[in-house]
């Protein structure tokens, strides 16, 4: 059953990611790799998509995760799945937002699921850069190989722009332009 | 035919917000209190916070938050199939270009570059995580613990989220405990 797996994982998901935007990365990274429904690879190439589409991140990926492994019906399932968990919590704290904005209970567990945000992401983030730039795994044969320096490079020249506010779309589409060159160039 | 206008006016704010999460906020300010004037100025502020504080993605919870408060639980349904929609569309259009331009020497070459422009993107949104997080000593060791618990011990993410939030709650409740004496 593809179909309620895609459900309950994206569920999941949706259940346990706090805090917007890349929050879901962590988790989405830990269950659609273990799952085998997507590579490191083909998840960061979908960041790049996400951030040149409209909508929330959360919701683009578990639809194309969904298309990925069961078709359309596949995609209802995931995004569905994804949606759910806020849907219900969202209505239940609606009803007693008053009980919920003084709760010592939800304060107390926030100053914790805050930081560890913060540190999940960072660890996702770091194992995406690791697969960009290591793709057969930490080892010295990475250093004699041309796309190594390329990645470095492409990575490099961007840092700047991106911290100077330079448009996502902006900078996806520069280094497509310089990966089409070097990779041509190169003959990668 | 508030409901229709609810998705409507949900539907348009999932299809212009590149970036979701916070990207919505303006927009969802702009449509439903000058716009619609169905919610306030407080009641945003009000829905941040809920966001902030429940799982889920923010788009999502503001969607459903503001189609409670306008028409019940059917409102929610609206504004959150709304929000949604646009994005399914797109990325399940988009899914089936890529498949087929994926073989594509050009295609490739162009996805090499951009990963590494993605890792910039991305260690960008880290950076701003982080100086909008607390900087305390249980913030810097949480931060510290969930890190070294995923990319060091291989720990399942979900363990993580449940330990820090009770790391959280207790180190709130003695620090209360202490100031009380």
């Amino acid at each position: 059953m593809i179909y309620l797996e895609l459900f309950l994982t994206f569920f999941k998901i949706g259940l346990f990611t706090f805090g917007g935007g890349y929050a879901m990365l962590p988790f989405i990274q830990e269950e659609v790799i273990a799952h085998n429904w997507m590579t490191t690879e083909a998840i960061i190439d979908f960041i790049a998509v996400s951030e040149s589409t409209p909508g929330p991140f959360a919701v683009n990926i578990s639809t194309y995760v969904g298309s990925e492994v069961g078709g359309i019906l596949g995609s209802v399932c995931a995004t569905l799945g994804v949606a759910m968990p806020s849907f219900i919590v969202i209505l239940i704290v609606a009803k007693c937002y008053d009980k919920f904005k003084n709760s010592e209970i939800v304060k107390g567990c926030m100053t914790g699921l805050k930081p560890a945000v913060v540190g999940l992401i960072g660890s996702a983030i770091v194992s995406m850069i690791l697969t960009v730039l290591f793709p057969n795994g930490l080892s010295v044969s990475v250093f004699s190989s041309p796309s190594f320096y390329v990645s470095l490079a492409i990575f490099g020249a961007m840092v700047v722009p991106v911290f100077k506010k330079v448009h996502p779309i902006i900078i996806i589409c520069i280094s497509a332009v310089l990966g089409i060159i070097a990779g041509y160039a190169l003959g990668l | 035919m508030k409901l229709l206008e609810l998705f409507l006016v949900f539907a348009r704010i999932g299809a212009f917000t590149f970036g979701g999460g916070y990207a919505m906020i303006p927009l969802i300010q702009k449509e439903t209190v000058e716009t619609k004037k169905w919610i306030t100025d407080d009641d945003i502020l009000e829905i941040i916070a809920i966001a902030e504080s429940t799982p889920g993605p923010i788009a999502i919870n503001s969607a459903t938050f503001v189609g409670y408060r306008v028409a019940g639980v059917l409102g929610a349904m609206c504004s959150t199939l709304g929000v949604i929609l646009p994005s399914f569309l797109i990325i399940y259009l988009i899914s089936f270009v890529l498949r087929e331009f994926q073989d594509i020497k050009a295609v490739q070459y162009a996805f090499f570059g951009i990963r590494a422009g993605v890792l910039a993107l991305i260690t960008k949104a880290l950076w701003l995580m982080y100086k909008k997080s607390q900087k305390n000593a249980v913030a810097y060791i949480v931060m510290a613990l969930s890190f070294i618990a995923v990319a060091v011990f291989d720990i399942s993410v979900l363990y993580v989220v449940i330990g820090c939030a009770l790391i959280g709650l207790i180190s709130s409740y003695i620090i209360k405990r202490r100031s009380k004496k």
